[in-house]
């Protein structure tokens, strides 16, 4: 057989879709309705961590942050690479790195409900924001290792992310749509999972349906690939937090 | 924390139709299941929820272990007095959650 490294082809930029639109109708109007979207409870929660004071600083994300006005069209923007600590970061690191840095409190397990509690309530301050291509020096990088791990096959069933995504997007797989594999509506909530959750644990659910071995939690080859795909999803809205089959 | 959502129209005129949603975080574990570590996971489960509006019980459902996480019920009632509606959820290991709302009819 042949194993290669020859990258798809990429979506033309004008058929590059969220995967809002390949729903049926019953998830998009749970998804357009805060009152029957299921995450708009972790929104409410986050919203209340949000005002909390917290950690030997005692000081809330509110206090710092002036109200949650700033954090419009943020998540839009994230992963940004963080010059500083030359790395880049997502959404829920920073969040982290706010908690231990600014706040002196722990930081949040990953995947826990208070994590994706914040995270869906900052991210919902860019709905309908559009991500802008990231143009911060270091990320042209970290989206080009990104974009590597996405037409690099790997796995038991020897399979790339791009063989999905763009080459087979809109064709089934068992009962689910092929989606083009966008990160524009996360932390999200997905009937499947029955709750909320965020970009790694999909990236980990499809790593997982390609029978790959998993990177560990905090591993950078995540980040880079959401790297890539906020790059590669340019041009769409944020939905998030939105609904997913 | 328990959240519950409650959606009923601020107004509507008498007779009116009204669609009612509601929306409540709740695990519904179903009593089937086993835990990473193999031990089985105890059923906890909402039971019954129910809708009194202008004294009445007009919408009661009793839920079973197939219900989904975080349920979502809407249904309609005819508007026929302002007032309040008052939603209960009772459920396993004393699970018990209320929440209200006002509609005024004209
Ligand atoms: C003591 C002040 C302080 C507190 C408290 C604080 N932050 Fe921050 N936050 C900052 C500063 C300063 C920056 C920018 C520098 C950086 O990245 O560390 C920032 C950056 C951010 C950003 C990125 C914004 C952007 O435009 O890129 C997000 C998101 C964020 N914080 C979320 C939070 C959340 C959520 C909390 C509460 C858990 C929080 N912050 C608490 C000071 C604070
Ligand atoms: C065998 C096909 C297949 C492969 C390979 C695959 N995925 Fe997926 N992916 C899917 C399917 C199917 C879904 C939608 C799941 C559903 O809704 O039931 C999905 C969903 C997604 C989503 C969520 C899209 C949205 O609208 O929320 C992202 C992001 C994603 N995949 C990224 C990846 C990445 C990155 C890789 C490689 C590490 C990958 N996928 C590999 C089939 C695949």
């Amino acid at each position: 057989m042949w194993i290669g490294g020859a990258l798809a082809d990429e979506i033309p930029r004008d058929q590059r879709r969220s995967g809002y639109e390949t729903m049926r109708p019953e998830t998009r109007a749970m998804q357009d309705s805060d009152a029957d979207n299921p995450a708009t409870l972790w929104v409410l929660d986050g919203e209340a961590l949000w005002n909390k004071r917290e950690g030997a600083a005692g000081k809330s994300c509110a206090d710092c942050h002036a109200g949650a006005a700033p954090m419009k069209a943020v998540a839009a923007r994230f992963p940004r690479f963080d010059a500083a600590r030359a790395t880049p970061v997502d959404l829920e690191q920073q969040i982290n790195i706010c908690r231990r840095d600014r706040q002196n409190a722990p930081p949040l397990a990953a995947e826990s409900h208070d994590l994706l509690a914040l995270e869906a309530f900052v991210a919902k301050q860019s709905r309908g924001d559009t991500i802008e291509p990231n143009r911060e020096p270091g990320a042209k990088e970290s989206i080009e290792a990104g974009r590597k791990l996405f037409n690099e096959r790997r796995g038991q069933l020897n399979l790339s992310c791009a063989q999905c995504h763009d080459d087979n997007w809109g064709k089934s797989l068992g009962g689910a749509n092929i989606p083009q594999g966008h990160p524009n509506g996360y932390p999200l909530y997905r009937l499947e999972w029955q709750s909320l959750g965020s970009m790694g644990r999909r990236l980990r659910n499809c790593l997982s349906g390609m029978r790959a071995e998993l990177w560990p939690r905090d591993a950078r080859e995540y980040v880079d690939i959401e790297m890539y795909l906020m790059s590669r999803a340019a041009g769409l809205k944020m939905e998030s937090p939105a609904v997913r089959p | 924390m328990t959240r519950a959502l409650v959606n009923v129209p601020a107004r509507a005129k008498k007779g009116d139709i009204i669609e009612i949603k509601t929306l409540i975080s709740h695990p519904m574990e179903s009593g089937y299941r086993v835990g990473y570590g193999g031990e089985p996971l105890k059923r906890d489960i909402i039971q019954t929820f129910s809708c009194d509006y202008d004294g009445a019980k007009i919408f009661l459902a009793q839920f079973s272990p197939a219900v989904a996480a975080n349920p979502f019920v809407s249904f309609h009632t005819v508007a026929t007095a302002s007032g309040k509606l008052v939603f209960r959820w009772e459920g396993d290991n004393g699970f018990e959650a209320e929440e209200t709302a006002e509609i005024v009819v004209e």
